[in-house]
């Protein structure tokens, strides 16, 4: 397989710019990313401090709103609208829609709303989403996990698992 | 080295075979467990198990895309074109397993964030981490001197490579509807041996097709740098005196 190199005439030096060519490319679009001022353009959500710390600026555009659901907040109102309030820790607000909730949808879960701030104060969203964190766990209680059968059917991996219980 | 005229046999596809199959064990070994042995997730119940083909999937594509990466550079600073085979074979093993990625993780946010798509940075960029490396498929398809297909192909697996970081880091530089990165803190003891099964698995399965693949592509290569065919033999008129 290796001598297919010698076949094509093909000059080592030449190619070799192309090389640092790309790579210039590459840093450079890489870099205008990450430090120039795109990333603080591109805005997925605001969160609730911003949003109201926006003020009337938010009223009537179509945006998102994340945080997590405020505890004791959720209401069903009014036939099939649901209310309930997103929070940072610090502002809130409080959001009306007529979707139905994903079955994740909980007080405290993260979630991400779209829609528009309503003169009146509220946010109304025909879009909800909820987002789940980055952990995993298995039920405290209940539904044991069979430790043993998955140490035995991974006899490496077990030690490394035994080694960092206390 | 040989007689440079006279090269040596392109290796058989053994290797990649036997990759595949080391793969394929580890991962029906990890999702075995991870389906059955595995406990439900506290909040998700059953739906989590899509993370036991999820996230490998995700670790490997970059991996591949990685891998095509490190071989376009190669070509470019050794001009040798067996770099070029595999150069090719990891963009196209790659763009598999983004396509993979896509689905899976359309899959998964139906249940859970309750829908299918949504443009957030980490599903945008992976969107388009996807189709810049189709695209560079496609410019192979286009270009028929194989010393322009692999240089400029090169250059352009180099540049869509920038992305690749972009990809990974997205769920920290940027708000977004994907959750971050997980860890063996922030995820049960039990999970974590099934996902590393499966991880393995992928990951074997996944060399096997680019050896598989890197094969065909020489094989190819070869085949168009081959020397023209003589001259065929004038045709006789019949009759003609011998």
């Amino acid at each position: 397989m290796s001598d297919i190199a010698a076949l094509p005439p093909l000059s080592r030096s030449r190619t070799k710019w192309f090389a640092f060519g790309a790579l210039a490319v590459a840093a450079a679009a890489f870099a205008f990313i990450t430090v120039g001022g795109i990333g603080d353009n591109l805005v997925y959500y605001w969160g609730p401090t911003e949003l109201v710390a926006a003020g009337d600026k938010a009223i009537g555009a179509t945006i998102r709103l994340g945080g997590q659901v405020a505890k004791g907040s959720i209401q069903q109102a009014r036939g099939s609208e649901l209310s309930f309030a997103v929070s940072d820790g610090k502002a809130t607000v409080n959001v009306r829609t007529k979707s139905v909730p994903p079955q994740l949808f909980r007080e405290g879960i993260g979630v991400v709303v779209e829609g528009t701030m309503k003169r009146d104060g509220h946010f109304e969203s025909q879009r909800l989403m909820v987002s789940h964190g980055n952990e995993y766990r298995a039920p405290a209680s209940g539904e044991k996990p069979d430790m043993k059968k998955l140490i035995e059917s991974t006899t490496g991996l077990g030690e490394a698992e035994r080694s960092r219980k206390p | 080295m040989a007689d440079p005229s006279r090269p040596s046999p392109v290796p058989g596809p053994g290797a990649g075979f036997a990759f595949m199959g080391l793969g394929a064990s580890l991962l029906a070994a990890g999702s075995y467990l991870g389906l059955f042995v595995a406990p439900r997730e506290s909040y998700m119940g059953d739906v989590y198990r899509i993370m036991y083909a999820h996230v490998p999937t995700a670790w490997n594509t970059m991996l591949a895309f990685t891998f095509a990466f490190g071989a376009a550079l190669a070509f470019l600073l050794s001009a040798n074109f067996k770099w070029d085979a595999r150069h090719e074979a990891a963009v196209e093993v790659g763009v598999v397993m983004a396509g993979l990625l896509c689905l899976q993780g359309s899959i998964w946010a139906r249940p859970t964030w309750g829908v299918w798509w949504d443009w957030d940075p980490r599903l945008t960029t992976t969107a388009v981490m996807f189709f810049a490396f189709v695209g560079i498929l496609a410019l192979r398809r286009f270009v028929e001197d194989p010393v322009k297909r692999a240089t400029w192909s090169a250059v352009a697996t180099i540049i869509a490579y920038a992305d690749v970081p972009i990809v990974y880091y997205s769920v920290r530089w940027w708000n977004s509807l994907h959750q971050m990165q997980s860890s063996p803190e922030t995820v049960s003891a039990v999970f974590v041996i099934p996902l590393r099964t499966n991880a393995f698995g992928v990951l074997f399965f996944m060399t096997g097709l680019i050896t598989l693949r890197t094969r065909i592509a020489s094989l190819r290569l070869r085949q168009e740098m081959a020397p023209p065919l003589p001259e065929p033999a004038p045709v006789l008129a019949p009759g003609a005196a011998r």
